[in-house]
Order: structure tokens, then C-alpha cells, then sequence
């Protein structure tokens, strides 16, 4: 943020300071980044469940590698993009067809972080110990 | 006890002296002439609260820097000349007071984003107004208003659209869209804006034709809903809901 470094802002970026949106900009951030993310997993995940197609032995072994704990952080993060899409995805639709949808864009911004801290409070806990029991083996 | 007890015969009691404030601008300059690339330039500047930044702006090209090139005219939010980037979000410089911005830090001025770069706080306007004049923002109608009389219009059928008359046409919305910033095509908040004001109105008889021409690739659909239009608007035009509603209109069929 630029006022934050007023003064020692050395070399003062010529491209200008970021535009600085609301609740509604930052969600769509949000949204682009996990739609594209999500779209990236997804690439994967089908070549990967088309390993059964090949062999059996193919698709445990593909499927095997994931079993460690830097996948399963993979997971959480993949969890909370979906969860925080598919929410945001839903308010989206409702600005867009819902007569007072963009009157209460802001109320339904926060309920949508709302239940996404709800829904990661719950997987959370129970993803991080199945990462631990991979970890002791 | 009268009201006029107390008041002295010679008029009013002298006042305390308005307290005035210096207040660091940084602009972002930008000279075609001399510049490569654009640079931010710092100004100290003497302010009452009640000023604007557009006073800022005038006391700078008066007393500092005659070089200081920006657009204004009615200097009171009616003409739409005077639209830029304060602290990184859109406004008139003539309707953002300094006692409404933080003054114990330096305050950011530069040029609104997404139309080509003239001249300091100088945008071209060409596109923008390209766009507006696409829409066709105009009455159209084929019949005849009835004899001697004007087009009757029942206060509901106002009400559709009174929101979107609002429009000084700015760009402060249209230049506020990261949509637009990286597609100069898209029609933008303002030419939609300016179609809704015609195609919710009951005497218009093209509502259909401006409904095609933004059911475009580069027409409503590019909208993505951040309101950062609607939170840039100086005349608080519900910009994100106008949209909505042309979306809507699109899709049923009808205005
Ligand atoms: C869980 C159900 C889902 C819902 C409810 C949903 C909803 C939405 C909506 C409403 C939009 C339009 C956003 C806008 O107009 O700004 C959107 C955009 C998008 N979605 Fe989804 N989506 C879902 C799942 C997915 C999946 C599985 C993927 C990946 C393959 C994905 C990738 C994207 C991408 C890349 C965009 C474009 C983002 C943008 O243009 O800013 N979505 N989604
Ligand atoms: S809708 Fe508002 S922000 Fe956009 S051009 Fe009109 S007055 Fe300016
Ligand atoms: S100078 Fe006319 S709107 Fe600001």
C-alpha cells in the first residue's frame, strides 16, 4: 500500500499505485485465482483417474505418491479454494439474478467468509491429523 | 429573554482564526515531451478542511509549478472534467474534501487508469466517449407523441430509470473496471449506465436494438461484479445494479 511507505517509497513505481476496491474487487481476486487454480487440479486429476484406464497397478502407483504431507497441505488448500469458489460463486449468481442481490453484495461477501471459515474449521482439523499420521509414518 | 440579547450592535464577534494545514501532495507527472516514463513529484500545500483537493491542484499550478496540467471547469461535480485517482481510488477532485482524507500522510494524485496517458492528470477520452455514443443514448421514437401534448409517462415507469440520469459522465466508473483496464473494448460501466437510461424508459422504442449491441462479447457479459464502479460513482448511480438489470433484460428478452 502506498501511503504505508509514503516517503522511503523508493523508486516510486511510474506504473501508478494499486487501485484500492472493496470487499467486491478482492473477491473477485479471489475468485479468478481459485477458479484458475481449481481448473489446474482438475487438469491433473483427470489424467491421473485415467491411469485406471492403463492398469490397475498404474493408478495405485500414481495415486500412492500423494499419500505425504506436502500433498495433504495440497489438499487443505484445495478444500479451501473450492469451498471459498463455490460459495463466492454462489453470491455471484445471486448479484446477478437476485433483484437486491447488489444492494446486499457486502452482507453476502461476509456470510460467504463465514461459512468458509466454518466448513475449514471443520475439515481442517481432521485433514492436519491425517497429515500427521502420514508423517509418523 | 430576547434572542437578540447578547449580540453586540457592531455585527459578529470576531472569529478564531481558520486553522490551516500543510498537506504533502505527490502527483504522478507525466510530460510526452520530455518524460519516458511517468514520474511522482512531491508538492507541499497550505489547506483549510473545508478545501478540495481541486484547490490543492489550482494553489499548485498558481503558486508552484504553472506546468501542472489537469482538466476541470465547472469546479462544483456537474461537468465530469476533474475525474482522477486519489490515494489509489477514483474521485472528483472537486467534490474530495482534505477533511475527509488522511492529511498526516502524503496524499497520491494521479490520472484515471485504462485511457491513454496525455499529460499529467490527462487522459484521452476519445475511447471512453466512442463507447458512450455506440449505445445510442438518445430517445428513439417511431410514433408521434399525442396531439399537442407530451409523452405521458406514469411516475413508476420514472422511477426504472431515474437512477441512471444521474450520469456526468466522468469515466470515473469505466476508468475504476479491471475489466477495462486490461480490455480497452469493453463498453465499460458508464456506456452501459447511459443504455439503461433509455431502454428502462417507457416512451424509448429501441430498448431492443441497445439490448443486442451490448449482448456482445465486449457488452455486459464482461461485467465481473467487483463494484469498484459503483463505489467510484460521484453521483452515486448504483452502477453494478444497472448492469444487473440490462443482464437481466437481456435475458428475458425485454426491457
Ligand atoms: C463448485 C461449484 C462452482 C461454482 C458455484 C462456480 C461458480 C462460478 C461463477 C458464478 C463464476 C462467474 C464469476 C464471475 O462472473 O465473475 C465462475 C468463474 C470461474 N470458475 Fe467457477 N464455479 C464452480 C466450480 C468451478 C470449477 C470446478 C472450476 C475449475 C475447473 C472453476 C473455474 C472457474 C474460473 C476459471 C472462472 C473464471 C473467473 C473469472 O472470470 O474471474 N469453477 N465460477
Ligand atoms: S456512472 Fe457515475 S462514475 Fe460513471 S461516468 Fe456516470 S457519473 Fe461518472
Ligand atoms: S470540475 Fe466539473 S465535475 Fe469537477
Amino acid at each position: 500500500m502506498p501511503e504505508n511507505s509514503a516517503g522511503t517509497m523508493t523508486p516510486r513505481r511510474p506504473a501508478g499505485t494499486l487501485y484500492r476496491g472493496r470487499e467486491g474487487m478482492w473477491s473477485w481476486v479471489l475468485h479468478r485465482i481459485t477458479g484458475v487454480a481449481i481448473f489446474f487440479f482438475l487438469l491433473v486429476h483427470v489424467l491421473d483417474t485415467s491411469m485406471v484406464a492403463v492398469a490397475p497397478e498404474a493408478y495405485n502407483a500414481v495415486i500412492g505418491t500423494y499419500k505425504n504431507p506436502i500433498m495433504g497441505l495440497g489438499e487443505l488448500a484445495l478444500v479451501g479454494a473450492i469451498a471459498f469458489h463455490a460459495f463466492n460463486g454462489i453470491r455471484i449468481i445471486l448479484i446477478d439474478l437476485w433483484s437486491k442481490g447488489a444492494k446486499y453484495q457486502r452482507v453476502m461477501f461476509y456470510v460467504v467468509i463465514g461459512l468458509w471459515v466454518v466448513l475449514m474449521l471443520g475439515f481442517a482439523p481432521r485433514q492436519i491429523m491425517v497429515i500427521l499420521s502420514e508423517v509418523s509414518g | 429573554m430576547t434572542l437578540v440579547a447578547d449580540a453586540p450592535a457592531s455585527g459578529p464577534a470576531p472569529e478564531a482564526p481558520i486553522e490551516a494545514f500543510t498537506v504533502t501532495l505527490i502527483i504522478r507527472r507525466f510530460d510526452p515531451d520530455v518524460d519516458e516514463e511517468p514520474r511522482w513529484q512531491d508538492f507541499d500545500v497550505q489547506m483549510f478542511a473545508t478545501d478540495r483537493i481541486l484547490d490543492a491542484l489550482h494553489k499548485i499550478k498558481w503558486e508552484q509549478d504553472g506546468s501542472l496540467t489537469f482538466r476541470r471547469s465547472c469546479a462544483h461535480g456537474i461537468c465530469g472534467s476533474d475525474a482522477m485517482r486519489i490515494n489509489g481510488r477514483n474521485r472528483l477532485a472537486c467534490k474530495t474534501l482534505i477533511k475527509d482524507l488522511d492529511i498526516t500522510k502524503p496524499i497520491y494524485v494521479e490520472a484515471i487508469k485504462g485511457l491513454p496517458l496525455e499529460k499529467d492528470l490527462i487522459v484521452d477520452m476519445d475511447p471512453f466517449f466512442e463507447s458512450f455514443r455506440e449505445v445510442q443514448p438518445f430517445l428513439q421514437s417511431n410514433t408521434a407523441p399525442p396531439k399537442d401534448k407530451e409523452r405521458i409517462q406514469s411516475v413508476a415507469d420514472r422511477a426504472r430509470f431515474d437512477d441512471t440520469t444521474k450520469c456526468i459522465l466522468c469515466a470515473a466508473c469505466t476508468s475504476s473496471c479491471p475489466v477495462f483496464w486490461t480490455d480497452g473494448q469493453y463498453f465499460g460501466p458508464a456506456a452501459i449506465v447511459n443504455a439503461h437510461r433509455f431502454i428502462f424508459d417507457s416512451r424509448d422504442e429501441a430498448a431492443q436494438t441497445r439490448l443486442d449491441i451490448l449482448n456482445d462479447k465486449e457488452g455486459v457479459w464482461r461485467c465481473r461484479t467487483t463494484f469498484n464502479c459503483t463505489d467510484a460513482c460521484p453521483r452515486g448511480i448504483q452502477v453494478t445494479q444497472a448492469i444487473a438489470e440490462v443482464k437481466q433484460a437481456i435475458m428475458r428478452g425485454k426491457p
